[in-house]
């Protein structure tokens, strides 16, 4: 274990335009090794790519490891996971950081399993303490938290990865705000292994990228919609509330389920985190499942009729009362006072 | 006869509480199954209905594969009379607390004592641990490629070709047997199991073994062998302002909170 420092971000990228959640997990893994007092280091790997590792070092990493090879043009697992193994070992970082993106999700379990050691899946948080072993009594000190959701209740887990090296972790995207630009003075290292060992036996036949992405998560202001807005004509309401302020509605599972909106409008575990200035939920009850997808919200009001709904104590504004009214007349002061924003 | 492929399927199913019922949790991190009523994992199904259709279209034999406590049975019970041939459950109280490296290390320490595969299917994520790690690091245990959001696949000659999605569209790749596929929930419609399933199943009997039927050492499993540790378990706390919008009528509650987004700079306006 000893020998082991610093803090890895493996980049990810479409056509050499970092993705994002890259970013916020940079500006994450920025505080986490200022904690430790190591240096932060980002893995890029693709085709072209080179000129893209400055946007790393822009956003705080002291260090960016490039591997830029033709051979690297199309993800493969096995490929990325064999040349991602590699670097880990020749360098031995304390702490390596994945988006859990498709990608991240498909990738961080091969390298985890390749160097035998834990990986912690969809973070919301992370941070540096001290572990102590109940059966020793040893301490462990600054060791990486990890922290995710568990089910069956309102509570969060924090997993340790104490006695492996590196400790490993997929993050969910959008739960760190996104960094500012710190201009770090970053050292590029190519890294140019003696021969890039290539997936043969996969062969990527296509690749389609082409969708949009969703407006959620971009927008300052989300209203949200639970059951409790009994369907799709209220819906309308909503959306009209969304509309006179700018934003866009967003939804719990069960009214994706319910098939009275695009699967794609769910937030929560299952679905998409945003971080707007407003959230506004009307009709939810304010499980963890749907919550943990608007923790990084300025504001949340929450709009039930329910005084005991769990929503109310995650809540900065508390609305008790039957949404069918509400809503509508905050539609209409809006559309009276608020004016365009 | 020509063309027609005599494949064996592996199919890992992991049994999970119900969802919509309470889980406890406890001491030591672990979960307490013991209460709650227990059931396949949502996407497993779609996993073992996209077999069974390559059963029907190829005829293969289907193998299920489990780990859990001794009430996986039924997990693996129902499997049978869903259509598969044969079933193993590796149970072993030395198996409790395994993460997903451990859990992984002992389902491949269990594929390989099967022997001969052309393909293993999972689910993407359990609806309990959810990581959705168990199948990429078991393929990387048994030295296989694998594919991962899968929606849409099929085989040709010893080939997969598979639809997995990505963010923003999809990726289709083809892939060389023996391959595993982690299999997404809209991939299929799971059929129901019928009585004559039922019927012909009683006959079939889920094999357990224990990890010395599998080879596997005791050091690798279990809490022991498990890398991640959960630490602590505590409520989330929100840390919000929860203060209460007042008014006598609807007009006065909107009109103090829009004074109070106001206020908060999070809505510009005459308030
Ligand atoms: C593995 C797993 C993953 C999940 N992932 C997600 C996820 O990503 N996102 C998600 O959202 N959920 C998810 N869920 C589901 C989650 O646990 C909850 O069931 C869900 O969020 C509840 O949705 P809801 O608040 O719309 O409905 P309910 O819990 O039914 O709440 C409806 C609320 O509306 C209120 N109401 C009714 N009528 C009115 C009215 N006229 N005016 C005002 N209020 C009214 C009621 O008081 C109630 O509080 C997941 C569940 C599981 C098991
Ligand atoms: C709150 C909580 C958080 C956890 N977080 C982590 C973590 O971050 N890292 C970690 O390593 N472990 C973690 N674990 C432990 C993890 O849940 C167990 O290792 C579990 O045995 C398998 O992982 P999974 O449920 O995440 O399965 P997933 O990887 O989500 O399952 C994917 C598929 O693999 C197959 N599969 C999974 N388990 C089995 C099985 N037992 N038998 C047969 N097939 C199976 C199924 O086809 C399933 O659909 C966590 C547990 C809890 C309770």
């Amino acid at each position: 274990m000893t020998g082991y420092s610093g803090v890895w971000v493996y980049a990810e990228h479409r056509n050499g335009v970092i993705s994002k959640n890259t970013l916020e997990i940079l500006g994450k893994g920025r505080e986490l090794a200022d904690k430790l007092c190591v240096e932060l280091s980002a893995v890029l790997f693709g085709c072209n790519v080179s000129s893209s590792a400055n946007v790393l070092t822009i956003y705080g990493a002291d260090k960016v490891y490039v591997t830029d090879d033709e051979k690297l043009r199309n993800y493969k697992t096995r490929t990325y996971a064999r040349l991602m193994t590699e670097l880990i070992l020749k360098h031995k970082p304390e702490i390596v950081l994945f988006t859990a993106s498709t990608t991240g999700r498909d990738l961080a379990p091969r390298v985890a399993a390749r160097l035998r050691t834990g990986l912690t899946a969809n973070c919301i948080d992370l941070d540096i303490g001290d572990f102590e072993d109940k059966e020793t009594g040893r301490r462990y000190e600054k060791i990486l938290y990890q922290i995710v959701p568990a089910f069956g209740g309102n509570v969060v887990a924090t997993i340790v990865t104490p006695f492996n090296r590196p400790q490993m972790a997929t993050v969910r995207p959008g739960v760190f705000p996104p960094p500012e630009k710190i201009f770090r003075k970053g050292e590029i290292v190519l890294f140019k292994p003696e021969a890039i060992d290539v997936d043969e036996e996969v062969e990527v036949l296509e690749v389609n990228r082409s969708q949009e992405e969703s407006s959620l998560e971009n927008a300052k202001i989300v209203v949200g919609g639970g059951l409790g807005v009994g369907g799709p004509e209220g819906f309308k309401l909503l959306k009209e509330l969304a509309d006179s302020l700018g934003g866009c509605v967003g939804v719990t599972r069960p009214v994706t389920d319910a098939g009275w909106m695009p699967y794609d409008s769910m937030i929560g575990e299952s679905g998409r985190t945003i971080r707007p200035d407003l959230y506004i939920a009307c009709g939810i009850s304010g499980a963890l499942h749907h919550m943990i997808g608007v923790r990084g919200s300025r504001k949340i009001v929450a709009i039930n009729n329910d005084p005991k709904a769990p929503i109310f104590e995650a809540a900065d504004y508390i609305v008790i009362g039957d949404l069918f009214q509400i809503v509508p007349k905050l539609t209409e002061k809006v559309k009276k006072y608020v004016g365009a924003l | 006869m020509k063309g027609v492929i005599n494949m064996h399927i592996i199919v890992l199913i992991k049994q999970v509480p119900d969802s919509r019922e309470y889980v406890r949790i406890r001491e030591d991190g672990t979960l307490d199954r013991e209460r709650v009523r227990a059931v396949i994992n949502d996407c497993d199904k779609n996993a073992l209905e996209a077999a069974l259709q390559l059963k029907e279209k190829f005829g293969s034999k289907i193998t299920v594969v489990s780990m859990g406590p001794p009430k996986a049975e039924d997990a693996l019970k129902e499997a049978l009379a869903m259509g598969a041939d044969e079933a193993i459950l590796i149970s072993d109280r030395r198996l409790r607390g395994s993460d997903t490296l451990a859990t992984s290390y002992v389902l491949y320490k269990a594929i390989e004592r099967l022997g001969h595969y052309d393909l293993i299917i999972c689910g993407i994520e359990s609806s309990d641990g959810g990581t959705a790690q168990v199948g990429p690091e078991l393929a990387e245990f048994l030295g296989i490629p694998q594919a991962t959001f899968v929606d849409e696949f099929k085989v040709i000659g010893g080939y997969v070709e598979a639809k997995r999605l990505v963010e923003g569209g999809y990726e289709k790749l083809r892939i060389k047997m023996p391959v595993l596929l982690t299999i997404m929930k809209n991939a299929n419609n799971p059929r129901v199991t019928t009585f004559s399933g039922i019927l012909k199943a009683v006959k079939k009997q889920v094999v357990t073994w224990t990890i010395d039927d599998v080879g596997a050492e005791e050091k690798k499993v279990g809490l022991a062998g498990s890398p991640t540790k959960i630490m602590k378990v505590e409520k989330l706390s929100f840390q919000r302002k929860r203060l209460m919008i007042e008014g006598e009528t609807a007009d006065e509650v909107v009109d103090n909170l829009l004074k109070r987004l106001v206020e908060d700079g999070v809505i510009r306006g005459g308030y």
